[in-house]
């Protein structure tokens, strides 16, 4: 099947599948998957088999944890993570929101003390209607889109 | 036993729980009325006012001085080395620990108080960090209210004015959700109560309604607490219509409840006409004097283990 054979095209690595389509970029350069020498393949707008698309990032020879996952939730709540060995998927699970997350997002608020300090920027997650980060040092609350990425 | 806030930073009002917030308003209710001038004797205690916040900053130092403490500290950013060579806040803190026995400090960035108190050795306590908190403006309002109501709970409170820029009455709304207030918001749209604070008290089970005038609560009202609306932020013809709207009178005063009292934040522009003031109801006046008895609670909570758990 075409749609296995996407998942399973890389020999050892991480495959972030099921991200919603237009996210894919924003993910890759929020957590700065690119740094690193390992090939990273994107594919950008793929069908799922009904009418929606999306997006899905294969990182070689790299074991995505459980933590770094979840990051990802902020972003693409309904990815999926396969770890491959060998070409087959030998660990597969949902990404589920963290309850913080920190030195990953600067905080969009500019007059906020975290920006010209030596410390991590560090946010608290609550998902009502949707998804909110909330700093921990200016204590203001912010949906995902508000966050720009990191030069 | 020592009292919980021994030692502690206070940052934000979100922090304190129910039986904090009652320690604190005990306290200053008996620091007003027995007055303890040698509790911090031999303690010296930071100002720090990275910003100049006249009326804070007098508050706070004449609280530390009612309590036989010693002040030491700077009334102005400009006048720092954090201003002048660049050296940064968790630096400055660092250093600050060194010579004081705790500190209090006003700045211009939101978070910067939250910040210091990760570099700091010694107490923290919060005098207004940007937009976000000024847990002392707080904590002097929740001691007014429980000194002319003899009580927080399930009090009718109405905020009028600036509800979405206002992080004074933010703040309140948070602290007198913990004692089932019912709350009336009366604000012009462009300035009404931000959605994030009315979902943590739809989240809190609180009661609250909407309002454009005054006049349609005032009746029912315990606690009447005005704020400023911000003529900047307005062109002068809406501005002449909205401040109208949100002025209160000597004449809107004559159904209220014998125990209603007006409060205010000062400074006071225009929206509470000079009528009022010699009602029975205005209290602002004896509200900014409350503020040197509850910044005086939070110094002797936090420097000294003399007042324990409430009785």
């Amino acid at each position: 099947m075409k749609k296995k054979l996407e998942v399973q095209a890389i020999e050892n690595g991480s495959v972030i599948d099921h991200i919603a389509a237009g996210q894919g970029v924003k993910i890759l350069k929020f957590f700065q998957l690119t740094d690193t020498k390992q090939k990273i393949t994107i594919g950008l707008n793929l069908p799922t088999g009904g009418s929606q698309t999306k997006d899905l990032i294969k990182i070689e020879n790299t074991q995505i944890t459980d933590a770094q996952a979840n990051q990802l939730a902020l972003f693409a709540p309904d990815a999926t993570i396969n770890l491959i060995e060998n070409y087959d998927v030998v660990k597969k699970f949902k990404v589920h929101l963290p309850e913080s997350i920190s030195g990953v997002l600067a905080c969009p608020n500019s007059n906020c003390i975290s920006h010209s300090e030596p410390v991590d920027s560090q946010f608290y997650i609550r998902q009502k209607q949707q998804i909110k980060l909330k700093c921990h040092y200016c204590e203001k609350s912010f949906a995902t889109s508000f966050f720009k990425e990191l030069d | 036993m020592t009292n919980p806030l021994y030692q502690k930073d206070i940052i934000s009002i979100a922090d304190l729980s129910r039986s904090e917030l009652e320690l604190i308003v005990a306290t200053a209710k008996k620091l007003k009325h027995q007055p303890q001038p040698e509790l911090l004797k031999n303690k010296i205690v930071a100002s720090c006012f990275f910003e100049a916040s006249t009326r804070t900053r007098l508050s706070f130092e004449t609280a530390v001085q009612r309590l036989g403490g010693s002040v030491i500290g700077f009334d102005s950013g400009g006048n720092t080395s954090l201003a002048q060579k660049g050296e940064t806040l968790s630096d400055s803190v660092k250093v600050i620990s060194s010579y004081a026995d705790g500190f209090f400090m006003r700045h211009p960035q939101e978070g910067a108080a939250r910040l210091a108190a990760e570099f700091a050795s010694i107490p923290v306590i919060n005098g207004g960090d940007g937009s976000n908190q000024h847990p002392t403006q707080t904590l002097l309002d929740l001691f007014t209210i429980y000194e002319t109501q003899q009580q927080l709970e399930g009090l009718n409170i109405a905020f009028v004015g600036d509800l979405k820029y206002g992080r004074t009455v933010h703040s309140l709304a948070q602290a007198l959700s913990l004692f089932n207030c019912n709350f009336f918001f009366i604000a012009p749209s462009a300035l009404a109560m931000p959605d994030y604070i009315l979902e943590e008290l739809d989240d809190a089970g609180i009661k609250y309604s909407l309002h454009s005038s005054i006049e349609e609560v005032i009746a029912d009202l315990d606690i009447l607490y005005m704020t400023r609306v911000q003529k900047e932020r307005f062109d002068e013809t809406e501005y002449q219509h909205l401040k109208s709207a949100f002025v209160l009178n000597g004449s809107m005063l004559e159904n209220v409840r014998d125990n209603l009292k007006i409060l205010h934040p000062l400074p006071r522009i225009d929206e509470i006409t000079t009528d009022v003031d010699i009602t029975p109801y205005a209290y602002y006046f004896q509200q900014a004097e409350n503020g040197v008895y509850a910044r005086q609670a939070l110094l002797a909570l936090v420097l000294t283990n003399f007042f324990q758990e409430q009785a």
